[in-house]
């Protein structure tokens, strides 16, 4: 692992840590070489997130860069771009709509029932986005298509802005807000010019997570019917069986990642948390609602009456009238129990990853740190099936006894979803204080021992955060699962799988019920989470 | 900075210690004597017939199920390290693709006996092991009858009124088998009139769910998808209603699910005996009743309602030469169908 990114940068200049604190307590600042003990684990998280690189890279040039040069120039690839990028931005922006108003409301207002409502929008993270198509299309067969798709992943994904965004509503120094409103600004043009421009970073890097999701998705299109990047590589695969194509077109993908996410960091920027006091948050005075409650409780009612209890409604139909609603306590028991542990392992691992990753992006400011922070999150826009082909072709080469093994299953999950924890674990070191750790530091400990006894503690509860969001996507996962589980391993999805390939939507319905109330666990944790 | 978070996950990281004894089953699968199957074919239909194989055979069977064109994928990433013995797929083309990188071993003459020429590999390296045939699904109650052949399908009569799933092997299957019946022009035609015509959906049950729904009136899919939902629902609660195209049509290809034995396998034997297994008699009963899948060997009939595979009139073809699904695929693409 080399450090010379880092040493070949000019030495900081020299500024007392203290005044960057009172300025912008939790901005990242530039200077301080990062510490080998973060550097070295985070290039190993890297050099992790890169497989699939490497291994697309080999499969896209195998016929030689004329051949992939051929598939990637070729107009159609164009069209799927313009195609999956149009429906990644409508649906971002719906994203954005619910998350800021139902965080807004359930954070910041005197909303009744705040804290269930808080709960409640973080549930539909729960939902398979290929449940949520199906069950919309069930219902609606006209759906089908660009509204259907747009509609089914708005309603599954909106949490991933609604949970960066309240917890940075719960983070910011009511002092500003209440300057502007003493100088006579009417509550919305306090939030529209105070309080937004503050929510950017939480806003856009939650937008980051939505876009690179709905290019990932292969679920909710191919039942929509909606053609995108994604359902053309697995076409691809399915088709021809040629996986140069595939890999190729997998490249695109990964360059528009990086781009988007140069683009968030850019996003950024010189935002962050302005605080002009000590590191203590004060809370805000919620705002009073008045006769304003009853649309905001409409609007709450509709988002989860559409979101969480349509789907399950529809199972539950599905249950009542399917002959084919065969019910097997001890199998569903057993592949629950399963589920949960895979997924908890899966978790584990990403949340370790991605520790000096997040907390590298947070602390320093530098080429090294960026793209560190731009290797975690390159394979996120993949496909599961590229992910996972990536990891059988390095298996059977350099780890052959690990081949279809618990372990390569789990270090598949964080590969795959290494980004939602690096996301998280960023945003929670932010918010801790730094003058907390050159205090630390000033006092002689090592860097080991500040991460250990200052950055980690303080960044506990939004790192958990990440973790419990990380767990939700891991049951939630089919492709990667369905290639490189062990012989005869079943989750909860990989049985949904199983029954819905045969139509046999009632057997179906309690696998997927109980992937949502067992995804509800965390979500509801997540939702209760206040930093 | 207190978080309920914190103390749960906690506990959930502690319990992620406990992963492999949770699922010890799935450890000691797939390693020493055991015949490994990668099954392209639904768990939920062939469970069954597969325990039946392990006690015939009398070798422990671990069967992988996954998508049949994402396991060819995989066998073909694994290349001579696969721990796949035998590869039981979904279609023929999967199979194609496996034995075109030689990764398949030749079948012994008896085996392949059992099988008429039409219904297997052209180099002797998998067989068909059970058949399905492409069919017209309709909805009676927006039309009187169906067209009695794909051409009729591509009139202006139809437009808007034809649902079919482009992306599907099977239908893939088909073109090839137009094309190789009746020229590239005469088949690059035709998909440019059902362009214009018809719907594309994802899988041939949402095309058969859209006739149901009246979404369109016509759908070209696989008999047997018919006749599950039959068996979810009910025949009877079914508004659509199958037309078997009469007098060789290209529309009426009948096509094949079958098996081959990887060439690195070291339970060949075994493997081998596993194929003849679902050529047996009691295998193809078991297709016929289960799957409702045409049966290959003699001496076995349909069920269920599926007529008899000497009343179909399949085009006359040679499966064999549906291997060129790549040009296939071209022309898919070049229509703009996929």
């Amino acid at each position: 692992m080399s450090t010379t990114g880092a040493k070949t940068r000019p030495p900081a200049p020299a500024r007392p840590a203290g005044a960057v604190t009172a300025a912008a307590g939790g901005r990242q600042r530039a200077g301080r070489r990062p510490p080998l003990v973060l550097l070295v684990p985070a290039c190993a998280a890297a050099v992790f997130a890169l497989l699939p690189l490497g291994y697309l890279g080999v499969r896209a040039l195998e016929r030689g860069p004329a051949h992939a040069w051929a598939i990637v120039a070729d107009e159609r690839t164009l069209t799927l771009l313009a195609r999956s990028l149009g429906l990644a931005a409508v649906v971002v922006f719906a994203c954005l709509v619910l998350g800021i108003s139902l965080a807004w409301l359930t954070v910041r207002t005197t909303l009744p029932g705040a804290r269930a409502w808080s709960v409640l929008a973080t549930l539909p993270l729960a939902v398979p986005s290929y449940v949520a198509a199906f069950t919309w299309l069930s219902a609606a067969p006209e759906l089908a298509g660009f509204t259907g798709a747009a509609l089914a992943l708005t309603l599954v994904s909106f949490p991933y802005v609604y949970l960066p965004v309240a917890a940075a509503l719960r983070g910011i120094d009511p002092a500003q807000e209440e300057a502007a409103r003493s100088l006579g600004h009417r509550p919305a043009a306090v939030f529209r010019r105070v309080t937004l421009p503050q929510l950017r970073p939480a806003a856009a890097g939650g937008g980051l997570l939505v876009t690179l999701y709905v290019l990932s998705d292969f679920g909710a299109v191919s039942l929509m019917r909606f053609d995108t990047f994604t359902r053309a590589i697995h076409t691809s695969y399915r088709a021809s069986f040629d996986r140069t194509p595939a890999a190729a077109l997998s490249v695109v993908l990964v360059v528009l990642t990086v781009a988007l996410v140069a683009a968030e960091v850019r996003t950024r920027g010189r935002a962050g948390h302005v605080r002009t006091g000590s590191g203590t948050v004060r809370p805000a005075q919620p705002v009073a609602l008045g006769r304003l409650r009853f649309p905001a409780l409409a609007w709450c009612g509709a988002v989860t009456a559409v979101a969480v209890a349509f789907p399950l409604g529809v199972l539950a139909y599905w249950l009542a009238v399917g002959n084919s609603a065969t019910w097997n306590g001890s199998i569903l028991f057993d592949t629950a129990v399963t589920t949960f542990g895979v997924a908890a392992a899966g978790a584990a691992l990403t949340t370790l990853l991605a520790l000096p990753v997040g907390v590298l992006s947070a602390r320093h400011r530098g080429r090294a740190a960026h793209l560190l922070e731009q290797a975690a999150y390159a394979g996120h826009a993949l496909p599961g099936i590229t992910v996972a082909l990536s990891l059988v072709f390095f298996a059977v080469r350099y780890a052959y006894p690990l081949y279809q093994q618990l372990p390569l299953l789990i270090a598949a999950y964080a590969v795959l979803f290494l980004p939602l924890a690096v996301a998280a674990t960023r945003a929670a070191v932010l918010q801790a204080p730094p003058v907390l750790e050159d205090v630390a530091r000033s006092l002689g400990r090592s860097p080991l021992r500040v991460l250990r006894e200052v950055t980690v503690p303080l960044a506990a509860p939004g790192v958990a955060a990440g973790t419990a969001l990380t767990f939700v996507v891991v049951m939630k996962e089919l492709p990667a699962t369905l290639l490189l589980r062990p012989t005869g391993m079943d989750t909860l999805a990989t049985r949904l799988w199983t029954e819905t390939g045969t139509g046999s939507f009632a057997a179906a319905a309690p696998y997927a019920a109980t992937l949502i109330l067992l995804a509800a666990i965390p979500s509801y944790l997540l939702g209760r989470h206040r930093s | 900075m207190r978080s309920p978070l914190t103390r749960p996950l906690a506990a959930i990281a502690a319990a992620a210690l406990f992963v492999p004894v949770l699922t010890g089953c799935g450890s000691d699968a797939g390693d020493g004597d055991a015949l490994v199957i990668y099954s392209g074919r639904n768990e939920k239909l062939v469970k069954p017939l597969l325990e039946k194989l392990e006690k015939a055979i009398g070798t422990e069977v671990d069967v992988r199920y996954g998508d049949s064109a994402e396991l060819a994928a995989q066998i073909l990433e694994e290349g001579d390290k696969t721990k796949a013995d035998l590869f039981f797929s979904q279609d023929a083309g999967a199979l194609g693709a496996l034995s075109k990188d030689g990764l398949l071993a030749e079948l012994p003459k008896g085996t392949l006996n059992k099988v008429d020429a039409a219904y297997r590999g052209s180099t002797g390296d998998w067989t068909g092991v059970s058949g399905r045939s492409r069919v017209i699904a309709y909805n009676p109650d927006r039309t009187d009858a169906a067209p009695d052949s794909v051409h009729d399908v591509v009139t202006s009569e139809w437009k808007g009124k034809v649902g079919y799933a482009p992306t599907n092997a099977s239908f893939q299957a088909f073109v090839t088998g137009m094309r190789v019946l009746e020229g590239d022009d005469a088949t690059r035609e035709w998909l440019k009139g059902l362009k214009e015509v018809g719907k594309p959906y994802d899988n041939n049950l949402r095309v058969l769910d859209a006739v149901e729904s009246g979404e369109v009136t016509l759908g070209l899919i696989n008999h047997y998808y018919w006749y599950e939902r039959a068996a979810e629902k009910g025949a009877d609660k079914l508004t659509a209603k199958l037309h078997f195209l009469p007098g060789g049509d290209a529309g009426a290809l009948v096509n094949v699910a079958g098996a081959g034995v990887l060439k690195s396998s070291d339970q060949s034997g075994p493997a081998t005996e596993a194929v003849d297994f679902l050529l047996s008699k009691e295998a193809q009963h078991y297709f016929a009743d289960e799957t409702k899948e045409y049966p290959l060997i003699n001496g076995v009939s349909p069920s269920g309602g599926v007529p008899a595979m000497d009343t179909l009139q399949a085009p006359k073809i040679d499966l064999g030469e549906l291997d060129s699904l790549q040009e296939t695929l071209a022309m898919l693409q070049a229509v703009g169908l996929v």
